[in-house]
């Protein structure tokens, strides 16, 4: 059976869906099978960052209500056989998707994938609920900014309370994934430390995703980072999350732009 | 004038980092409750209109979340009362 991670946040626009695609590409590129689940009912936009946009035919919604089969739905990359991406409807509402059709749906592609990553919309409402419903491992994206950090707390207490393992009484395994950081402002002391972030929300770090113009251009681009430009600083970050995800132990290095081709070691213990 | 140019400047960071841990460590526990201003409103204002004509538009509360300390403050304007 394959593991279910997902990449949740409470707050919009820190990065979900950029780290879905990167993450999921990076266990991909690895060797590992991989199917990615937009959640996003209504505000699809996996399948854009994704670059396939023009290759939906049916969605999730499709499949839940038994009007297509899973296999119809499923878009396989062009670039790595073993990824494919199951889209979000854009047309219906959240309240399409239901409990057991999710159940249903999370089943059959466990048997089928060794990675199945949902990207959670925004928010905590349903949609964010059934995301995180039948994960494993949870992707916790926080940018270190206040608003962002108060939001994944609320996050952490809902994977900790809503999710099928907290209803056995089990835990799903919660990974802090910091993105949009930039050094130069943390270390001129006016962003959020990594360290202040860990210690308030208590939950293992899975990486550091540099603030970096790599990720825009991937998006203008549909591909995910770590495919159109793998040696680039987030592309790294990604991969070693990736590698952290499968339960490697790797010193957490915050890849440095161009000048500093070594990076900065930072003594920290990865998740 | 001179204390001022003195005095250091904060980082941000420093002050974002005590914001947020003070405001997690209420929403942490009042989460599930998290109208607990309005329901003090509401159920202070039932005390007190037993006792005196006071309407809902003059009951100011007030919170100040402190990280050891906490206050509530309720200002209750009323008409004087002549028997």
């Amino acid at each position: 059976m394959g593991q279910v991670l997902v990449v949740t946040s409470g707050k919009g626009g820190v990065g979900k869906t950029t780290s879905t695609a990167a993450l999921g590409a990076a266990l991909a590129q690895g060797g590992q099978s991989v199917v990615l689940v937009d959640f996003d009912v209504g505000l699809r936009n996996l399948d854009l960052v994704m670059g396939a946009e023009r290759r939906v035919v049916f969605d999730l919604i499709n499949v839940i209500q038994d009007r297509a089969k899973l296999s119809q739905a499923l878009i396989r990359d062009k670039r790595l056989d073993n990824l494919c991406l199951l889209p979000a409807s854009q047309t219906r509402d959240k309240d399409a998707l239901t409990e057991d059709g999710v159940a249903r749906v999370i089943e059959e592609l466990q048997s089928n994938f060794d990675w199945v990553i949902c990207d959670s919309p925004a928010g905590i409402g349903r949609g964010a609920v059934l995301a995180m419903q039948h994960a494993d491992i949870a992707a916790i994206v926080t940018n270190p900014e206040i608003s962002s950090v108060r939001d994944s707390d609320r996050i952490i207490g809902l994977l900790d309370a809503k999710t099928e393992k907290a209803k056995i009484g089990e835990h799903v395994a919660k990974h802090l994934l910091i993105t949009r950081y930039d050094e130069t402002r943390a270390n001129s002391g006016d962003m959020l430390q990594i360290d202040d972030v860990l210690d308030i929300l208590s939950i293992p770090l899975l990486g550091i995703v540099p603030e970096s113009q790599e990720v825009l251009r991937a998006s203008n681009l549909g591909s995910p980072v770590t495919i159109c430009s793998p040696k680039s600083v987030p592309a790294l970050a990604y991969s070693d999350a990736a590698r952290r995800l499968n339960g490697e132990v790797l010193e957490m290095i915050i890849p440095a732009e161009k000048n500093r081709l070594l990076g900065k070691l930072f003594g920290r213990r990865a998740a | 004038m001179k204390m001022f140019a003195l005095r250091k400047r904060r980082k941000t960071s420093d002050v974002a980092r005590e914001r947020i841990q003070i405001l997690l460590a209420h929403e942490r526990g009042v989460i599930g409750s998290s109208d607990l201003i309005a329901t003090l409103r509401n159920e202070i204002l039932v005390a007190v209109a037993k006792y005196v004509p006071v309407e809902i538009d003059q009951v100011d509360v007030k919170m100040d979340r402190g990280a050891t300390l906490s206050t509530l403050q309720i200002d209750i304007e009323f008409p004087v009362i002549s028997r």
